[in-house]
């Protein structure tokens, strides 16, 4: 078994799935011959050739406009965005168009194009390259929505969204690209796409986040259990649909409930998460589900994006307001 | 028309001091008059037989649109866009098609659809608020309306790159090469959707025919508001070719259209066409163009008509008798039938239905959605059907 990182997982995720079916296609800008800027595309233009791994013009409508077309022709265009920042060029073909195609075709017309955007922050960026625009699509119908948040996951994830015979808005935190490595087993079966996962264990309260969160998330759980406290970690994964009934298992075991993300607090995903698990669990809560997250400003200058961004402190601090309360 | 401005040149010269009279780029085939006149470039090379069918198929095409509208003035539909003085443009693009070629419509290609085969019937779906779009695109090639301005001359980009993946470009096989076509107007010529499919276009020189119906009006804004060159012109910015045609004249749009289509399907790529032609009738049905513009440009339109001009063609060379006139009328008077009955017969859409066609793999939350509703709506004995 190979030790990957999340961008060699989502590499060798994207070519299997080339393998698999001809009429994968990668399409973006700069993802032939440089591999994309974080080179998650490396190499596959050099082996699939330069009709399947587009290098696009520099312009974000035009390749999610172009790729509803080659939709249309029968191909699974795997769009790249090269930051998140960028998507919103492209917002009006993901939402007017990708989305509600198949819905105004009544379902004869099927969208399995795949909108693979790097998000969040924390790699010292300049504007534009580090937000969290999940919930602008999640908010959209006819769009599903998913997030990886380790190496594994991002094998399994990339290639089961695009196997899928709906748009996929793939988020895939930036700054794990080259950072933990983890054994991939390609023999195991892949957990469902549009499910969630506990990946820690607790019983005094839990914990939610998905994408780079999970990380920080698992390292508030350790740092609580030093204190004595117990926490259950779900990596969310699914954004659209959400998968919440192994929430709603964990909360009525536990009675407590934090959401965080490092995307805006204000009718963020954590506000959906909160409300459905209050309608949910009401008689099992102990406390108010408590939201951390981005401040409800923009992105900051990246020399203090460390202060903005929700960091292990922050998610303790709403782990002790929620016991406390 | 335009005046003279402080904030720019006199436009004038680019569109002509009448600038109905299309300029002197303009390829045309066939005068007002309807006399045939030849280009150096571009021929009409089909025969007296062909020229009778375009007649009728713009005949029934202004049947459809006086049709919908009417319907629309007796409430069973709720919006119509009118084509009115654009059949010429949309029947001579539409019949230079291929079986094999792709349409991308916008909203108002009524007479494309003709060609296409769609059932006009089918067309009215979305204006009367049944579906919003009412055909299988793979039936006729031929897409959904698309409302969002210029957003289908991406698609239409993308579709041709794709037909230049699966082989089918350039093989010198007639029956197999194929092409797309992208329809917009002078208005969606300002959008960066259609500014970005030229780019794509032109890097990929993909197999696609951008036909451009300049109407002379994006709602209240005239043309000189989109562009000061002549739209034809930008091609050559996008590095590909661009042609002015008569809009107004079936043989020229049919002629320049072929050649278009050809050079696509040959794999030498795309082409901008400017289908120079006047929107004789309001934006839709809900527009009220008096507020706006002039009613001498109208009457100017008048006498260009694209119908007029070929029925004095066909009667002036003596190619046809009153005989088939009536023919086409009594045709016509049945269509318009068609469309009165089905129109009133279009099944109402059922609101649970909707909760399918969101997503081709269904999710479980939209299926408790669903079924949350349809209990909800069980819950009215009185009116618990749905």
């Amino acid at each position: 078994m190979a030790k990957i990182t999340l961008a060699k997982g989502l590499n060798a995720g994207i070519r299997k799935a080339m393998e698999n079916d001809p009429k994968v296609l990668v399409m973006g800008e700069d993802v032939g011959k440089l591999g994309g800027v974080f080179r998650i595309t490396d190499g596959l233009q050099k082996d699939f050739g330069e009709d399947r791994v587009i290098d696009s013009p520099l312009a974000e409508s035009g390749i999610l406009g172009t790729a509803v077309g080659m939709a249309m022709r029968g191909y699974r265009p795997v769009c790249e965005i090269q930051f998140d920042g960028f998507v919103y060029p492209a917002y009006d073909q993901i939402v007017s168009q990708v989305a509600k195609i198949h819905f105004r075709s009544q379902g004869k017309v099927t969208m399995p194009i795949v909108v693979r955007i790097p998000f969040g922050g924390g790699i010292g960026a300049v504007e534009h390259h580090s937000e969290s625009p999940e919930a602008q699509f999640a908010h959209t119908p006819g769009l599903k929505v998913v997030a990886c948040s380790n190496p594994v996951d991002g094998y399994w994830m990339i290639q089961q969204a695009i196997a899928c015979d709906d748009p996929v808005i793939f988020l895939e935190p930036k700054r794990q690209y080259h950072a933990d490595k983890a054994e991939l087993d390609e023999s195991t079966t892949p957990q469902p796409l549009f499910t969630s996962r506990v990946v820690r264990e607790g019983s005094d309260l839990t914990l939610l986040a998905y994408g780079p969160m999970v990380k920080t998330a698992m390292a508030s759980a350790e740092a609580a259990a030093t204190e004595g406290k117990s926490i259950e970690v779900i990596d969310l994964r699914t954004l659209s649909p959400l998968d919440l009934a192994p929430v709603f298992a964990s909360v009525r075991k536990t009675g407590r409930a934090v959401v965080a993300h490092e995307a805006h607090v204000n009718l963020g995903m954590g506000a959906e998460v909160a409300s459905r698990i209050t309608e949910a669990c009401f008689y099992s809560l102990e406390s108010p589900v408590l939201r951390v997250g981005g401040f409800d400003t923009p992105y900051p200058p990246s020399r203090i994006e460390e202060q903005w961004l929700p960091d292990l402190d922050r998610v303790l601090d709403a782990v002790d307001r929620s016991l406390a309360f | 028309m335009s005046e003279q401005s402080n904030f720019g040149p006199d436009l004038g010269e680019v569109f002509g001091p009448n600038h109905a009279d299309g300029g002197p780029e303009l390829v045309q085939l066939l005068t007002p008059e309807g006399e045939r006149v030849e280009h150096p470039e571009f021929s009409f090379d089909l025969g007296d037989e062909a020229i009778k069918g375009f007649y009728r198929d713009m005949v029934l095409t202004r049947r459809i649109d006086t049709e919908a509208t009417a319907l629309q003035r007796h409430g069973e539909l709720g919006i119509w866009a009118q084509l009115l003085g654009q059949e010429a443009a949309q029947i001579g693009s539409g019949r230079a098609l291929r079986t094999q070629d792709f349409v991308f419509p916008t909203y108002r290609e009524h007479g494309v659809a003709w060609c296409r085969d769609i059932d006009p019937l089918r067309l009215l779906g979305l204006f009367r608020g049944v579906d919003q779009g009412g055909w299988d695109p793979d039936d006729g090639n031929f897409g959904l309306y698309t409302i969002v301005i210029g957003a289908q001359t991406l698609h239409a980009t993308g579709y041709a790159m794709g037909l230049q993946r699966d082989g089918v470009v350039g093989t010198g096989d007639q029956d197999r090469d194929a092409a797309v076509v992208a329809y917009f107007g002078d208005g969606a010529s300002s959008q960066g959707d259609v500014n970005e499919a030229f780019i794509f276009a032109a890097s990929y020189n993909a197999p696609v025919v951008f036909f451009c119906q300049n109407n002379q009006w994006a709602i209240s804004e005239p043309i000189e508001r989109q562009t000061r060159i002549p739209l034809y012109q930008r091609a050559l910015g996008f590095g590909f070719p661009g042609v002015r045609v008569d809009g107004n004249d079936v043989l020229a749009t049919y002629a320049v259209s072929q050649a278009a289509l050809q050079r696509a399907r040959e794999g030498q790529g795309p082409t901008l066409v400017e289908a120079y032609t006047y929107r004789m009738g309001a934006h839709t049905t809900t527009d009220d163009p008096t507020r706006y513009r002039l009613s001498e440009d109208l009457e100017t339109w008048k006498l260009k008509d694209p119908i007029q001009r070929v029925k004095a063609y066909l009667t002036r060379n003596g190619l046809v008798d009153q005989a088939f006139f009536d023919e086409i009328e009594t045709e016509a008077e049945r269509l318009g039938e068609h469309l009165r009955e089905g129109c009133r017969a279009l099944p109402e859409p059922r609101v649970l239905d909707i909760f399918d066609y969101v997503y081709a793999e269904d999710t479980p939350e939209l299926a408790e959605q669903k079924a949350g509703f349809a209990a909800y709506l069980d819950s009215f004995e009185t009116t618990g059907a749905h």
